[in-house]
């Protein structure tokens, strides 16, 4: 076993339990930290699994960067709307 | 050429945000007179030329990021263009009511533009991805826009929904990366093979794609979303964007894992579908909010897109093809039709202050155009001819008979039936001369952007053959077991 699978194995276990922790939290800021989390372990999965044939790979790198400029702003969208909707009335954990 | 269809769109997003009020009003009409011309422009391109490839800026894929457009692109392009042209006629004057949604309903439209055309020309899985999440969140935004309650919570779900449906996508866009060392469709379908890891890949994208398309039984977040949303926002919802997401499921099954999917997972996703057809008509027949009946018919309508899947998928060439060209042909009337109807409901109920299907009475006095654009759009779901849904409709019965798949066949038949049972509940009412209370007067804008779209779906009825010759000019098409 290299240490690049390790890479991979680790993210999936990290998506694993965010999945997890996605599906049966019922607060909805439980639920947005779980969708980080699964983020990290899927850039992990990203960043690590394609190392083994030829080095360092740029290319996942950029990609990873990409997903996190995007899970940031989505993520700062859910806040705005979740704000939003507690102010408005509603349950943040129905 | 290509490129123009990215940067008018964002052009303008960036123009409303940052003009006042006014001046960005001033500027929607020169905006989609633009974009259409591009698109038809780009179709009359690719139609004497055949399919481009454009790397932007010049920087050459893995790095760079490559536009693909071929015949099935450029047919969505102006599909794109023309529901959206017609749904921003419409919300110019729908928002005049609005001030406050007014202001960022015109960037959110833009980038919502911007995200589907740059879906339609993404030449690799990663750009798919990008698209994917930037029309994620400018429609989530979009629905989110009247800030009550219900909407926020409504626009919650759907972001959870999406977001999860993106990275469950990414992760396998990951492992195809990892397997093959490339994201380029092209050089995918040549070499994604039947292992377990390409598998696993594609189910984790079909899952992920399957919750952003709200296929049964992954549909709970659509109805709230489309049915809370403003007129013209659930139009484009239903119309274009929930198309997406479909786009790039067929991509991934018919192309670029062709060679990894089984035929019982393709009549597994032909389930799913059944079960979206009874149980989405079965809701739109039930509730009775008018806006609800229209969302859940998109649920029921999404499901005949699924029908691909079995049709196409380990039968003979004849019957795929007619499979394929009948999927497309359903997916434009299907966003023709539903844009109409969300529009011309959307009429309706700002007539009449409420949206209660049983207090529909008078409409037909009072509104007859708008209830008009409806009976034409319904037309279309229904699958009556003359109209696109009809020969949508024919070409994917052809092909389940074609196939000898009859049980196919049946829930087709059933679906037609179902959606005239929950679309005639409207008109049986509707017809009623006594009004219950007031009906106001809309602008006519309102009422002939919905008929202008209604026509376009019973119109392709005879025009068929124009998507169809586009279509001849893309590589992507279905051959069984094999890249084409």
């Amino acid at each position: 076993m290299t240490i690049d699978l390790w890479y991979a194995i680790v993210g999936s276990i990290i998506v694993a339990l965010s999945v997890f922790a996605f599906l049966t939290s019922r607060h909805l800021m439980k639920k947005l930290l779980a969708f980080n989390i699964m983020g990290s372990g899927v850039f992990l999965i990203m960043v690590g699994l394609p190392q083994h044939q030829h080095g360092v790979d740029p290319v996942p790198q950029a990609l990873v960067l990409t997903g996190i400029v995007v899970a940031v702003s989505a993520t700062a969208l859910a806040l705005v709307i979740l704000r939003r909707y507690v102010r408005a009335g509603g349950n943040p954990a129905p | 050429m290509t490129p123009i269809l990215l940067i008018i769109p964002l052009a303008f997003a960036i123009l409303t945000l940052l003009l006042p009020r006014n001046w960005a009003r001033a500027t929607i009409i020169p905006g989609l007179v633009l974009q259409v011309g591009a698109a038809v422009l780009l179709c009359i391109q690719i139609y004497h030329d055949g399919p481009q490839d454009y790397a932007l800026g010049d920087w050459q894929a893995p790095l760079g990021i490559s536009l693909i457009a071929d015949g099935f692109s450029v047919t969505l392009l102006a599909l794109t263009s023309l529901v959206a042209a017609l749904c921003a006629v419409y919300a110019q004057y729908f928002l005049t009511r609005y001030p406050r949604e007014q202001r960022y309903f015109w960037p959110l439209f833009w980038f919502l533009l911007a995200a589907l055309n740059g879906i339609w020309l993404a030449g690799d899985l990663f750009n798919l991805y990008v698209g994917l999440e930037l029309l994620g969140l400018s429609a989530v935004g979009m629905v989110a826009l009247t800030a009550e309650k219900t909407t926020l919570k409504a626009a919650l779900d759907y972001l959870y929904a999406a977001l999860f449906g993106s990275l469950a996508y990414l992760a396998g866009v990951a492992l195809l990366y990892g397997a093959y060392g490339t994201l380029s469709i092209v050089q995918l379908s040549e070499m994604a093979a039947a292992n377990p890891t390409t598998q696993v890949a594609l189910g984790l994208m079909t899952v992920g794609l399957l919750l952003k398309t709200a296929i049964f039984p992954l549909h709970y977040w659509l109805p709230p979303a489309h049915g809370g949303a403003l007129a013209p926002v659930s139009a484009l919802l239903s119309a274009l964007v929930v198309k997406a997401s479909f786009y790039i499921l067929a991509l991934l099954w018919l192309d670029v894992g062709a060679l990894a999917v089984t035929v019982n997972a393709a009549q597994a996703m032909g389930f799913l579908g059944a079960g979206a057809i009874f149980w989405g008509s079965w809701q739109a027949f039930q509730t009775r909010q008018i806006k609800m009946l229209v969302a859940y018919s998109t649920v029921a309508q999404l499901g005949y897109l699924m029908l691909l899947f079995p049709l196409a998928i380990g039968v003979s060439e004849a019957a795929a093809h007619l499979a394929w060209q009948g999927t497309v042909l359903h997916l434009l009337a299907h966003a023709f039709a539903k844009a109409a109807m969300f529009l011309a409901v959307g009429t309706l109920v700002l007539a009449l202050g409420h949206g209660r299907i049983n207090d529909f009475g008078g409409v037909s006095q009072r509104n007859p155009v708008a209830l008009f654009a409806f009976g034409l759009s319904a037309v279309s779901l229904m699958g009556l001819p003359p109209s696109g849904g009809f020969n949508a409709k024919w070409l994917l019965l052809q092909s389940a008979i074609a196939s000898g798949q009859w049980h196919w066949f049946v829930v087709m038949v059933i679906g037609g039936l179902l959606t005239a049972a929950y679309v005639f509940r409207v008109f049986r009412v509707s017809f009623v001369q006594t009004a219950k209370h007031d009906i106001q007067e809309t602008h006519p804008a309102l009422q002939f952007s919905a008929l202008a779209l209604a026509l376009m779906a019973i119109g392709l009825g005879f025009a068929s053959e124009i998507p169809m010759s586009f279509m001849n000019l893309t590589d992507f098409t279905p051959s069984p077991g094999g890249s084409p």
